[in-house]
């Protein structure tokens, strides 16, 4: 059996158990650069606030029903987010994190201990409400899809929020009531296509024939897609694995790519602020690399152009730089950013954002030497430096020791100058649990 | 000099599972006397937090706890995993605003009792679950000012 936990309105909801005065108040905060909603309180998806919808084109309306507004604060949401998975992972060891808000649960052998899940699961929701303030639904069935299921009904549906589809019976008068498009694994694109055809609910899909499923959707997958709807599991399984310091480590054989792409909060013409932006994020690409213990191969420097200006040609521009080993090192890893950005920029061209992107991966320290990689006790100075880097700014903060590329203005508190590309975040919260000098007042 | 800063950080953020590798790393030399008796340095960190997930650090604003040896500037740890009882010092929620205080049962009622004469006790007036946000385990109080000039390598001595 399979649990598939969310939480509910999950930005909104972290913002909440820092301010408590925000309940039942219309909350909203927004993306990045502060763009567009993502996410709302319950009060403020009734006053009408869509999923996604552009900033400054609700602006009244959320002025007129005095909304709360909040830029995102990631550091807040990222660590409540950890919370929550610490809690879920005392109820099981097979925890999957889907997304900073959801993740699965394997149950395995959790039955022949606990005869009712629903009760379980009802635990795990107060257990999780209780340490973090946190609300939550849960949806428990035989597999993933069934669980993604039975979690989106456990609001309308559920006991306490919590839904439990056991047999063939419940799961398909569940199915029987849900639009085929709102299925897990039914992309757009499949949805209308199987409307077309009549298969409007998931319970008439559920009843096709497995071959029909098969040849129409996408073989192996509608194949798959099939099983589950049946209660046979059969999706890869990815539990997190406990890695220092109680952080996830996904599994790091599934990573393609390393990326850290930001949009810029005004465009950016001049090369140095060019240079600084690249050299920031292609230091957050490496430490995110190094957190997962690989090396990249293939460096690719991306700027954009304004999307939504008549333009000839394409907005978004590439170049790669290919590295003759495989590494994980902030120098070298700057340099060919530096360089792909020389390549790539045209003087006079004004950039909306800009990224790094690392591909070409494999597990570090296994790289195969070439002959100009430099010796054995280079690797190893390298190795030392990188990490005494990632130990400092772990204990110091984000950022704390980096190359001067990325930056060294510092404002009268201490704190490092935000640049002249930073996104818009004009209505952030503190980082209450994550930044000594921002910390929760009580 | 890179042995010497790998040496400093190696010991100060040590987690428990991992032993200090406090040998040379050049393989040079007499090996320390101590390597084999070694014990992982003392972990704050695992003392305050009992329950890691539920417990979250705030700064004290206020004097009302100051008889509670609380003071402004203060550090606490409060966990919202643990059950509030009668004599708690909690961190609670009136009017909106977190504030932190002393729960007391008066005549089988719950109240809100500072630790400062200042200060008037506030009766809960209502549910105690969303009264009470966590209850405080600790408080760290920096007996010498922070920021420069307090420590013995400061300039100037």
């Amino acid at each position: 059996m399979f649990a598939l936990v969310d939480c509910n309105n999950f930005y909104v909801s972290c913002e909440r158990v820092f301010a408590p005065q925000l309940a039942g108040k219309p909350v909203v905060v927004l993306s990045n650069n502060d763009g567009c909603l993502i996410s709302r309180s319950d009060e403020a998806k009734q006053l009408g606030l869509k999923m996604g919808e552009p900033y400054h084109l609700v602006r009244p309306l959320l002025e007129q029903h005095r909304v709360q507004v909040f830029s995102s604060n990631y550091a807040l949401y990222g660590d409540m987010s950890r919370r929550v998975v610490q809690v879920l992972s005392g109820f099981t060891p097979g925890v999957e994190v889907y997304s900073i808000d959801e993740a699965f649960l394997d149950f395995g052998g959790l039955r022949l201990v606990e005869k009712d899940l629903l009760a379980y699961g009802i635990r795990i929701r107060e257990a999780i409400a209780r340490a973090t303030g946190i609300p939550t639904c849960v949806g428990i069935a035989p597999t993933k899809t069934l669980a993604k299921l039975a979690n989106r009904r456990a609001r309308l549906h559920g006991t306490h929020g919590v839904l439990l589809l056991e047999t063939p019976a419940q799961w398909r008068a569940a199915l029987a009531q849900t639009p085929v498009g709102d299925l897990w694994g039914v992309g757009r694109r499949y949805a209308r296509k199987l409307t077309e055809m009549g298969i409007a609910t998931g319970q008439q899909l559920a009843d096709l024939p497995e071959p029909w499923l098969r040849r129409h959707l996408g073989g192996v997958v509608g194949q798959r897609l099939w099983r589950e709807l049946h209660g046979q599991p059969c999706l890869a399984w990815n539990p997190a694995e406990w890695a220092d310091d109680d952080h996830l480590a996904p599994d790091a054989a599934s990573r393609h790519s390393v990326t850290c792409t930001r949009s810029f909060g005004r465009p950016q013409r001049e090369e140095a602020a060019l240079r600084e932006a690249l050299a920031t994020f292609a230091a957050k690409a490496a430490e995110k690399l190094r957190r997962h213990g690989l090396a990249a191969h293939l460096v690719t420097v991306i700027l954009g152009t304004d999307r939504f200006a008549p333009a000839v040609g394409p907005a978004t521009h590439t170049a790669v730089v290919s590295l003759p080993t495989a590494t994980q090192d902030v120098a070298l890893l700057t340099r060919a950013v530096l360089r792909g950005l020389r390549q790539l920029r045209r003087p006079g061209v004004a950039y909306h954002r800009a990224g790094v992107l690392f591909s070409g991966l494999e597990p570090a320290g296994k790289a195969q030497l070439g002959l100009f990689a430099g010796t054995a006790a280079d690797q190893q100075r390298s190795q030392q430096l990188m990490t005494a880097l990632d130990k400092l700014n772990a204990r110091f903060g984000r950022q704390t020791v980096r190359l001067a590329a990325a930056g060294v203005g510092k404002q009268p508190d201490g704190q490092p100058t935000p640049p002249a590309w930073a996104g818009r975040a004009a209505y952030r919260s503190p980082l209450y649990t994550t930044a000594w000098h921002e910390l929760w007042t009580v | 000099m890179l042995a010497s800063l790998h040496g400093f950080i190696a010991a100060a953020h040590l987690t428990t599972r991992e032993l200090p590798l406090f040998g040379c790393p050049i393989p040079a030399g007499f090996p320390s006397p101590a390597d084999d008796h070694l014990d992982a340095p003392l972990d704050l960190t695992r003392h305050l937090f009992r329950h890691p997930a539920s417990t979250f650090l705030a700064r004290v604003s206020g004097d009302s706890m100051i008889g509670a040896g609380i003071h402004p500037g203060d550090l606490v740890a409060v966990d919202r995993a643990l059950r509030a009882r009668d004599g708690s010092i909690v961190v609670a929620v009136v009017e909106g605003e977190h504030t932190i205080k002393r729960l007391q049962l008066r005549a089988g009622l719950p109240w809100l009792v500072a630790e400062n004469a200042r200060y008037p006790p506030l009766a809960v007036d209502r549910d105690l679950g969303l009264a009470v946000w966590g209850v405080v385990t600790h408080v760290i109080h920096a007996l010498a000012p922070e920021g420069a000039g307090s420590g013995p390598w400061a300039a100037g001595r």
